[in-house]
């Protein structure tokens, strides 16, 4: 395990079209995130949140700037690397979950494993493992829709961190839930933080923003402010 | 809400004496209530003159003990089925700052903004912060105190939600509304801190 941030965007931009109809999504964002940490982008919308994590997952090209991803830069992969990169080293978290509907929680979750060529008892174990860390040992064999929103959100916790991968990209991961599953899941994901992975989190929602070591805000793609949260003092004292 | 009101509610669990009454009640509001005891026996002199409760003797240790009476069941009964009325006050501080700053000429409020959304953000993340070091309840009275850094979780997610909306409401309106100068003192005669901006013509709307 290296040093370096698992995350870091090294000014990026990137522009949507030429000339004079160009849009500027992202403009020289710099931006890491360590192991352990999770860090929250918030932004209205438009600011650029979604391009950030679409960068920030190799799934978009930079117009300018550099992704470094596990000490790899991203611009110097091919199509192939980058494709075992993904696989190996983040974990998608979306809105609607994205679990495939005809594979069990327990398949979900070791699918990564398996494409990436490990055993499928070896992957089938690490996946287990994997339920077991969000408390959902016991869902392993249900279908997708035999399972909550909030069960389905942890299945996906679990596929973004089983086996060696490190770095999880969550795109409002709780806009489809209510307020305490909603809020589970973030705990959830706080924990899997806390185990050693990094996470950014892109959220429209302060109350979810707040589990975040760091909250990132941006503004026409720009990044305006930070907070960092302070130690862990008794605010009600 | 009352302290009185918190003191009755406890008595009508058991008759008590003003020590552990207080130590009742700040341990049922997750210890961010703190009252003296002086504040106890006071309120307790005044529920006796009402008719809340009766002084029953004295207790173990010479403490006079309280006990509840009917009047005062039906002042806690009638206290739990009402709604709490919060008024309509707009005194906030920081409504009544943003309300005034967006008036004044020369004053940058998006800057005004950003500002309070990171404090308020960082307010957040240490509450979250609390909350996240303790596990799930174990009593009734950690129970009470979660539900107390939930309800400040709400009031600093109500606040960031506010400043969201007020900065795109002005991102909508842009240069519509303008702030202005004093009503009624000609710009020239106008002596003010911040750069004046032009446009202003001095009328209130």
């Amino acid at each position: 395990m290296s040093a370096a941030p698992l995350l870091r965007l090294d000014g990026v931009s990137v522009q949507y079209g030429s000339g004079e109809t160009a849009v500027t999504a992202l403009s020289g964002v710099d931006l890491e995130v360590d192991r352990g940490e999770l860090v929250a982008v918030m932004g209205a919308s438009g600011s650029g949140k979604s391009t950030l994590l679409t960068v920030a997952g190799g799934l978009a090209a930079p117009t300018s700037g550099e992704v470094i991803v596990d000490g790899e830069w991203l611009s110097s992969l091919s199509p192939k690397r980058m494709a075992a990169l993904r696989r190996r080293s983040l974990g998608f978290v979306f809105q609607d979950f994205n679990l495939i509907p005809v594979l069990t929680a327990l398949e979900n979750v070791s699918l990564p494993l398996e494409l990436d060529g490990w055993r499928t008892r070896r992957a089938r174990s690490a996946a287990r493992d994997a339920l077991a860390d969000v408390d959902l040992a016991d869902r392993a064999s249900h279908f997708p829709a035999d399972l909550s929103g909030g069960q389905q959100q942890r299945v996906a916790i679990a596929r973004a961190v089983v086996g060696d991968r490190s770095l999880v990209l969550a795109d409002e991961p709780t806009g489809a839930l209510d307020s305490t599953t909603g809020e589970a899941v973030l705990r959830m994901l706080r924990e899997r933080v806390d185990a050693g992975a990094g996470a950014l989190l892109v959220t429209h929602d302060a109350r979810h923003a707040a589990w975040a070591d760091r909250i990132v805000f941006l503004r026409d793609g720009r990044v305006v402010d930070e907070s960092r949260a302070a130690s862990v003092e008794s605010v009600l004292a | 809400m009352s302290v009185r009101l918190g003191l009755l509610a406890i008595l009508d669990q058991a008759p008590c004496h003003g020590y552990l009454l207080r130590a009742e009640f700040e341990s049922r509001t997750g210890g961010t209530w703190p009252v003296n005891v002086g504040q106890v026996y006071t309120t307790l002199d005044r529920l006796e003159r009402d008719g809340l409760v009766s002084r029953e003797g004295d207790g173990e240790a010479g403490r006079a003990l309280y006990a509840i009476t009917a009047a005062g069941r039906a002042e806690v009964a009638a206290w739990l089925a009402s709604p709490v009325e919060r008024g309509t006050s707009t005194r906030d501080e920081l409504a009544i700052k943003l309300a005034l700053a967006v008036t004044l000429p020369g004053v940058d409020i998006a800057r005004v903004i950003q500002v309070q959304r990171v404090a308020t953000l960082r307010t957040l993340q240490e509450l979250t912060r609390t909350k996240s070091a303790t596990s799930d309840p174990e009593s009734a009275d950690d129970l009470a105190w979660l539900l107390l850094v939930d309800a400040l979780i709400f009031q600093a997610e109500a606040e960031a939600r506010w400043l969201d909306h007020t900065e795109a409401r002005l991102a909508r309106l842009g240069d519509r509304v303008e702030p202005r100068g004093l009503t009624g003192v000609a710009p020239r005669a106008r002596r003010t801190a911040t750069a004046s901006v032009s446009g202003t013509d001095g009328t209130s709307r």
